[in-house]
């Protein structure tokens, strides 16, 4: 009986068994091998590096749960950030007034993508490429190849806490957002649809499902989340550059698989997501820490991935 | 005129075709002679089909043997059935547009010189070829350029350059022109009388007649009959095909006389179907039939705004219906079990409860939030209800078989409580015990005052169930016919399948 009900939670959630174990096994190693690991402080104090990667891989998740990609996110982090140092220094509107202003640029940006992938059929791969290449280049027209000053009151502000814990503010966002989207996927209707879209379009479209709003929204939400990350960068970094955050959408995608995410789509949890971006930011922390060359720890975060597939799906034969 | 040694050049005993737990064809046995054009007739599902690509190897039998030549033979797959001698020609030919007509001929075993495609002696023994056809043709044009009877004409040359001696042909006259098929036909008989064997699937009497020497007719995946031509009449081989009684008798009341509650007219969508106007009372099923591609399943599609018809007008209760999606429609209490379960209407790794409640989201959520305790409950019932065989609610889909599969499939419909219900081979792939309870069903639900409209490719099924039957052909409503005045033969002749009878005028429409 026991057994039994077992074997159908792992038949049913293998993925996100085998990250969490790999995740509490690279916990105990680092632990081990770098007592620094086991400070609160010292780990909270290094998530704030990973938190932008962090909300996009919620976001992708519902991407790719619907059976999509969305590469130009990294691309809407760069261009948003552009627009608002230029608003900012040119024409002297004021920081504040842009904070909240960003999530809307990034969500006009990704509702662009969405509009050719759900009225112009065209396939989502083909349109975020282009616009990744698009938005970039935009980030460069204003930018040019010099870095634009944000307001110094508003740098840093991830290092501000939470009164009396260790909890760096983007952290709390971030947790705040992985059980918004855990909700969103798992408890809403339109987690539904995007589920049931990425299982089987055709079937969601003569179910009455409106598979063509959903996939607009959805990419509306990933430009929105592109945006956070944008102010959650320009606080960290100070200044807005036309390369930033470039390269990190295969970082993002990367952890979204790792966590049990079907690339092909209808299948997927946040939980799943969550736990295999700790598990990748563990490793590269970890190894750095204990000073473990780059090039060493991209090599074992592709291992990990080809291994917790591999796991996963040997044992279930799923395909 | 037989082949080596006087046997067949191919005989098959026994042969037998299980899909799982479904049998499509049962113990076939036929002799296929050189210089004889032999026809496979049946119904949709009967298994002709079936039968040719067993010959074919594209599938492997379950049980039986075939025989070349007199030895008996293992068919893998399709490539050591054309070291075999024989090719099997597909109603939709497989060609690469791109490609040029030689090159597509050739596929896969190009002349090369020295590493290289010797285009020249390509080009030339592709003109040859097609010259011995008769077909007049640029080898070098691209087979994007060619109508869907020339790219049949490239698989037969493909097949003629492999020294094929047995073609099988899958319903490869449906989507041709009469002039293409009078051109097909000259041409099979040419082909015929040098000596090879030809297998020919087909619906039309007419083709038959002038076409083929003998003729075996298979039912329900069965060989029910074998008749050479010049021996037997239409309405034999009509017989044969229709011929089962229909099985369970489902008792339908008396026929409703209220006011229509569907009404289309001069429903237009070129070049799929013209001027359709029809009508379907409270209570009243309606039977559509006709041939594949007819233009059944597309009339379905546009009435349920999955695409958008050019003209006429959708009246539900008397009023204009503007439907330009699934939502629009559903919101006029239409539902749609659509024709292909599998890759429209089903979603097989999630749970029956999350399929069966999918329409009704609307109404089982609030605010957005999913209220799932309560789909869970609904689709309980409803699993009671339809008798679906299932463990639990929580079990993915693919675990059902298919007729279970359908019944979730209804149920979703079902659960949106639609007054309007159209229902587009619901019994396709299932078996006998699970069609009679749908049939059931869907009585039950007209006598509850649902309005049906029912597409089938299934005669018995449409004959039994229908209070009116509209027959379609090429995308024209061509007849009406009551429940009394429906025969199997009337409609099948009516739908296309000529018995030499000329077609009545179309009565009248409500």
């Amino acid at each position: 009986m026991i057994s039994s009900r077992i074997r159908r939670l792992w038949n049913a959630y293998a993925p996100e068994i085998v990250v969490t174990i790999l995740l509490i096994l690279a916990f105990v190693i680092s632990g081990w091998r770098e007592p620094r690991f086991l400070d609160a402080a010292y780990l909270f104090d290094r998530s704030t590096l990973y938190t932008e990667i962090g909300l996009l891989t919620l976001s992708m998740t519902l991407i790719i749960v619907a059976g999509h990609i969305d590469l130009s996110v990294t691309s809407i982090i760069a261009f948003v950030g552009a627009i608002i140092a230029t608003l900012y220094s040119r024409y002297g509107i004021p920081f504040w007034l842009l904070i909240p202003l960003a999530p809307v640029f990034g969500g006009f940006l990704g509702a662009v993508n969405g509009y050719f992938v759900a009225r112009r059929n065209l396939p989502s791969l083909v349109v975020t490429l282009a616009t990744m290449a698009l938005y970039r280049g935009m980030a460069q027209i204003l930018l040019g190849d010099s870095s634009l000053m944000t307001p110094p009151d508003y740098t840093g502000i991830e290092r501000v806490t939470l009164p009396h814990t260790y909890l760096h503010t983007p952290l709390v966002i971030w947790i705040t957002l992985c059980l918004v989207f855990a909700a969103l996927l798992h408890r809403t209707v339109f987690g539904r649809y995007i589920t049931v879209t990425g299982v089987n379009p055709e079937a969601a479209l003569y179910s009455g499902v409106p598979v063509a709003q959903t996939l607009i929204r959805l990419f509306t939400l990933s430009g929105a989340m592109a945006g956070v990350c944008s102010v959650l960068l320009l606080s960290r970094l100070g200044v807005a550059r036309y390369d930033h955050a470039r390269g990190w959408e295969l970082d993002v995608i990367t952890a979204v698989v790792l966590g049990g995410t079907s690339i092909f789509g209808g299948r997927g949890t946040i939980y799943g997501s969550v736990v295999a971006f700790l598990l990748i930011t563990i490793v590269q922390t970890g190894m750095g820490v204990a000073g473990v060359k780059a090039e060493i720890q991209v090599t074992a975060i592709g291992l990990l991935l080809l291994l917790a597939v591999l796991l996963s799906r040997l044992t279930t034969g799923r395909k | 005129m037989n082949g080596i040694n006087g046997a067949p050049l191919l005989r098959t005993t026994g042969l037998s075709k299980s899909f799982g737990a479904v049998t499509v064809l049962e113990d076939a046995g036929v002799e296929l002679r050189a210089g004889e054009i032999h026809a496979f007739l049946g119904e949709n599902g009967a298994g002709k089909s079936t039968l040719a690509k067993l010959i074919a190897g594209i599938y492997r039998p379950s049980a039986g043997q075939i025989e070349r030549n007199g030895r008996p033979v293992t068919i893998h797959n399709p490539r050591e059935a054309t070291e075999l001698g024989i090719a099997l020609i597909p109603q939709e030919p497989r060609t690469f547009p791109d490609l040029s007509a030689a090159e597509n001929i050739f596929v896969g075993r190009l002349p090369m010189r020295s590493g290289l495609v010797d285009w020249k002696s390509l080009y030339g023994r592709a003109e040859e070829l097609l010259h011995e056809l008769g077909v007049a043709l640029d080898p070098r044009q691209p087979a994007r350029s060619l109508s869907v009877a020339d790219r049949q004409m490239l698989e037969l040359a493909g097949a003629l350059s492999l020294n094929a001696e047995i073609l099988l042909l899958d319903e490869t006259t449906a989507s041709l022109t009469p002039g293409e098929v009078s051109r097909l036909e000259v041409i099979l008989r040419r082909l015929s009388a040098a000596g090879k064997s030809i297998v020919f699937i087909g619906h039309r009497m007419e083709e038959i007649f002038s076409l083929c020497d003998r003729a075996t007719i298979l039912r329900d995946g069965k060989i029910v009959g074998e008749r050479m031509i010049s021996e037997t009449s239409p309405e034999d081989l009509l017989r044969l095909m229709v011929g089962r009684e229909i099985g369970e008798k489902v008792v339908r009341g008396s026929v409703p006389t209220g006011k229509p509650l569907l009404e289309v007219k001069g429903l237009s969508q070129p070049p799929l179907f013209h001027d359709i106007s029809f009508s379907i009372r409270r209570g009243e099923i309606v039977g559509l039939a006709g041939l594949v591609g007819a233009g059944r399943t597309e009339i379905a599609c546009a009435l349920f705004g999955l695409s958008q018809p050019t003209a006429g007008t959708i009246l539900v209760d008397g009023k204009p219906a503007e439907i330009r999606s699934p939502r629009d429609a559903m919101g006029y209490g239409m539902a749609l079990a659509p024709e292909d379960r599998q890759k429209q209407g089903a979603f097989l790794p999630i749970s029956l409860w999350e399929n069966a409640s999918l329409s009704s989201l609307p109404r089982l959520s609030r605010r957005g939030w999913l209220k799932d305790s309560v789909s869970r409950t609904l689709t309980t019932e409803w699993v009671k209800r339809l008798s679906v065989r299932c463990r639990e609610i929580e079990q993915p889909l693919h675990e059902l078989s298919g007729g279970n599969q359908q019944k979730v499939v209804l149920a979703k419909w079902l659960e949106t409580q639609p007054k309007i219900l159209l229902l587009d081979e619901p019994t396709r792939g299932i078996d006998v015990h699970a069609k009679t309870e749908v049939h059931r069903l869907i009585c039950e639900l007209a006598d509850a005052g649902m309005a049906t409209l029912l597409i089938s490719s299934d005669l018995p099924e449409i004959l039994a169930l229908s209070d009116r039957i509209l027959v379609l052909r090429s995308g024209r409503i061509v007849r009406e016919f009551d429940r009394s005045e429906a025969t199997p033969e009337a409609v099948i002749a009516a739908a296309g399948v000529s018995t030499g009878l000329p077609d009545k005028p179309r009565s009248m429409v409500a």
